[in-house]
C-alpha cells in the first residue's frame, strides 16, 4: 500500500484533474507526436522557441494519471529553459523513474524539483513508459524532428 | 441443467479444479492471487505440466523419423494428440488437423497459402469490425500483395454484428469470409454458423478464428461447416507455441504448401520435390511435440470437466459479474451482446484503464488493460483502452468480490 500511495500522490492526482497548459499553443513553432503502442496513449506536444529558449510549451492527448501529469509537471518545469537545460532535467528525470540513480527525497525535489512526485514510478516498471512518453515527445518537438515518437 | 444431463459445476467444483492448477495457488503482493485475464492466456493444470515434462524425461525424440523406440513412443503420443483434436472439434479427419503456433500462424497459413492461390485484383475479402488485429492485418498484406480490397461488416452499440451487412457486403468478388467466433475485446458470440451458411450460399469460404471460442465452450465442425477453424493451446489450457488449424481436407488438398522444409516432402531431388500427403504438407521442419502433447493433455483435462459445463458455469458467472460491476456507479460495461461469453470489458468514470489495472494488481487482481490488440473496436468507442476480466471455469464468485472491492480501491485513490 505504501508503493501505492508512492505512486499516486496527491501532485500526481492534482495535476492528472487539473492538467496545466493542456490544449493547443497558438504560436507554436514546433511540435511533436508520442504514441506508446502497448496501450494506445497518444500526446501532442507544441513548443514555442524562443531562440535557444522554451518560452511555452503545451500538450493534449489521452493518457493515464502517470502520463498526464508528467506531461503537465514538464510543461510547467521547462518554460524558460534552453535546450540543453531541458535535456538534461529529461535525463535525471529518466534515471530517477527507470531507477538508475537512487536519490533521496530532499535530492530529489531539488533535481526534479515537483517531478519528484513521480519517483514512486521506479517501484512500477510497467509503468515508466507512461511517465517518460511526454518527454520523449518533447525532445521531438525541440530537435524540430516533428515526426512521431513510440516508446517502442 | 446442462445439455449432457451432467450436473452443473458449483462453486465446490469450482475451486476443487482451481487446486490443481499450481500458478493460480500463490500469493502476489502479499495478497492471494485472483487471475482474471484468461483472455490473454490461461492457467495450466498440474496433467499438462506433467505431460510436457513426462515427454523430455522419458521418450524424447523426433518425429516420424526414427526407426528408435523412443521416436516411436513420441510419434504415437504426437499423432494421438491430433486423433484428440479431431475429436475435441469433431472434425471428419485427422489430417485436417494442421498443428501451428497458435492462431495468429493458422490465419497467416490461411492468407499465405490460400490467399494468393485465389485472391486476385479487384477481389474482396470481408473481415468484422471487431477482429483482433491477427484476424486483420494478414488480410491486409494479402489485399496488399494481390490488389484485392478488404470489407469491414460493423457492429452495433452493443457489440453486436450488423448481419444485415453481411448481405449487403457478400458478393460475387467476395472470395473469403473471416471473422471472430468469439470477441477478445467485447465478449460477444458471433452467429457463425448463420455467417457460413450465408457465406456458402454465394459459394465463399469463411475461416473462423476460435482463440476465445474454443476454451469456454463445445464447437463441432461438422454442424459448423466452416472450412477453416483455427484456436490456440494456451488459451484452453496448454502451452504457449502451440495452435491447431483445421481445414476441410479438399480445400487443404488444394492448396499449395506453406513453408518448404523436412517433413513436408515425399522425396526431393534437386530437379523436382513432391509434397507430402495432409497434414504433413503444412507442417515442415520438426514441430511443436512436446506443444502437441500439452494440448492433448489440456483437451483430456477439459473434456473430463464437460465442455458444456464448463459453458454453462461460466455463463452463470459472467451474469454474476455483470451485476456486481454494474452496482458500481462509475462502471460502464462495453459489450452486451445477448450472446456472450466471459470477458467483461469496462471503463471506470475519469480514471484510465492503466491506473485500474495498476492499483487492482497491488490488490492481487490481474486484469487486462489497454486495447486487446483490437484498436478498431476501441477506435468505434472513441476510447484508447478498456479494462477487461476475462473468466475461466476455475473463477468463482469470490473472484469477482475481489474484483468489486479492487475497483472500490481504485475509487478511493482517485478520489481521497
Amino acid at each position: 500500500m505504501s508503493e501505492l500511495s508512492d505512486l499516486y500522490q496527491q501532485a500526481v492526482l492534482d495535476h492528472n484533474n487539473r492538467p496545466r497548459n493542456f490544449g493547443r499553443l497558438p504560436n507554436a513553432n514546433g511540435s511533436a507526436n508520442g504514441y506508446n503502442p502497448l496501450c494506445g496513449d497518444m500526446i501532442n506536444v507544441e513548443v514555442l522557441m524562443d531562440g535557444d529558449t522554451v518560452r511555452e510549451v503545451g500538450f493534449q492527448g489521452e493518457g493515464c494519471a502517470i502520463s498526464k501529469a508528467s506531461a503537465s509537471m514538464m510543461t510547467e518545469l521547462v518554460k524558460g529553459l534552453d535546450r540543453k537545460a531541458t535535456e538534461e532535467l529529461l535525463e535525471t528525470f529518466h534515471q530517477s523513474v527507470t531507477g538508475e540513480i537512487n536519490m533521496d527525497m530532499m535530492e530529489a525535489i531539488d533535481k526534479l524539483g515537483k517531478l519528484a512526485a513521480l519517483s514512486g514510478v521506479s517501484e512500477f516498471p510497467m509503468r515508466v513508459k507512461c511517465a517518460t512518453l511526454p518527454w520523449h515527445t518533447l525532445k521531438a518537438a525541440l530537435l524540430g524532428e516533428g515526426e512521431r515518437v513510440t516508446t517502442e | 441443467m446442462s445439455p449432457d444431463g451432467a450436473r452443473p459445476i458449483d462453486d465446490a467444483e469450482a475451486r476443487r479444479l482451481r487446486s490443481q492448477f499450481p500458478a493460480i495457488n500463490q500469493e502476489v503482493r502479499g495478497k492471494p492471487l485472483v487471475y482474471l485475464d484468461n483472455a490473454a492466456t490461461s492457467q495450466k493444470p498440474q496433467s499438462v505440466i506433467d505431460a510436457i515434462s513426462d515427454y523430455y524425461a522419458r521418450y524424447n525424440a523426433n518425429v516420424h523419423r526414427g526407426l528408435h523406440a523412443l521416436s516411436e513412443m513420441a510419434t504415437a503420443e504426437y499423432e494421438g494428440a491430433r486423433a484428440k483434436v479431431r475429436s475435441f472439434i469433431n472434425a471428419s479427419e485427422d489430417r485436417e488437423i494442421i498443428f501451428v503456433r497458435g492462431t495468429t500462424d493458422g490465419i497467416n497459413l490461411v492468407a499465405g497459402s490460400y490467399g494468393p492461390a485465389n485472391v486476385g485484383p479487384g477481389d474482396e475479402i470481408v473481415i468484422s469490425e471487431m477482429e483482433h488485429h491477427s484476424n486483420i492485418v494478414p488480410w491486409q498484406m494479402l489485399c496488399e500483395q494481390t490488389g484485392a480490397e478488404l470489407k469491414v461488416v460493423p457492429f452495433n452499440e452493443d457489440g453486436e454484428l450488423l448481419i444485415d451487412e453481411y448481405e449487403r457486403i457478400l458478393g460475387p468478388r467476395t472470395k473469403l469470409v473471416a471473422m471472430a467466433h468469439t470477441s477478445n475485446a467485447l465478449g460477444t458470440i458471433n452467429p457463425v454458423k448463420t455467417i457460413v451458411e450465408m457465406a456458402h450460399a454465394r459459394d465463399i469460404p469463411v475461416l473462423i478464428d476460435g482463440a476465445q471460442a474454443v476454451p469456454h465452450g463445445p464447437v463441432d465442425m461438422q454442424d459448423l461447416d466452416c472450412d477453416f477453424f483455427t484456436f490456440s493451446s494456451h488459451k484452453v489450457f496448454g502451452p504457449t507455441g502451440m495452435g491447431v488449424l483445421y481445414g476441410k481436407a479438399e480445400i487443404l488438398d488444394a492448396m499449395p504448401p506453406y513453408q518448404g522444409g523436412g517433413d513436408m516432402i515425399k522425396s526431393v531431388t534437386f530437379e523436382k520435390t513432391i509434397y507430402n500427403d495432409l497434414p504433413y504438407k503444412f507442417e515442415a521442419g520438426t514441430p511443436n511435440i512436446a506443444g502437441a502433447i500439452g494440448l492433448g493433455a489440456a483437451i483430456d483435462y477439459v473434456e473430463s470437466v464437460g465442455m458444456a459445463r464448463i459453458f454453462d458455469y461460466e455463463k452463470s458467472l459472467l451474469h454474476y459479474a455483470h451485476e456486481a460491476l454494474s452496482s458500481i456507479e462509475r462502471v460502464r460495461i462495453l459489450g452486451t451482446a445477448r450472446e456472450k461469453a466471459g470477458v467483461v470489458s469496462f471503463l471506470l468514470d475519469g480514471i484510465h484503464a492503466h491506473d485500474v489495472g495498476t492499483i487492482l494488481d497491488t490488490e492481487g487482481v490481474a486484469i487486462r488493460t489497454g486495447h486487446h490488440c483490437a484498436q478498431p473496436v476501441m477506435q468505434h468507442f472513441g476510447i484508447p483502452a478498456t479494462a477487461r476480466a476475462s473468466l475461466a471455469f476455475y473463477n468463482t464468485r469470490s473472484d469477482i468480490d475481489a474484483l468489486v472491492k479492487g475497483l472500490d480501491k481504485v475509487i478511493e485513490v482517485f478520489n481521497p
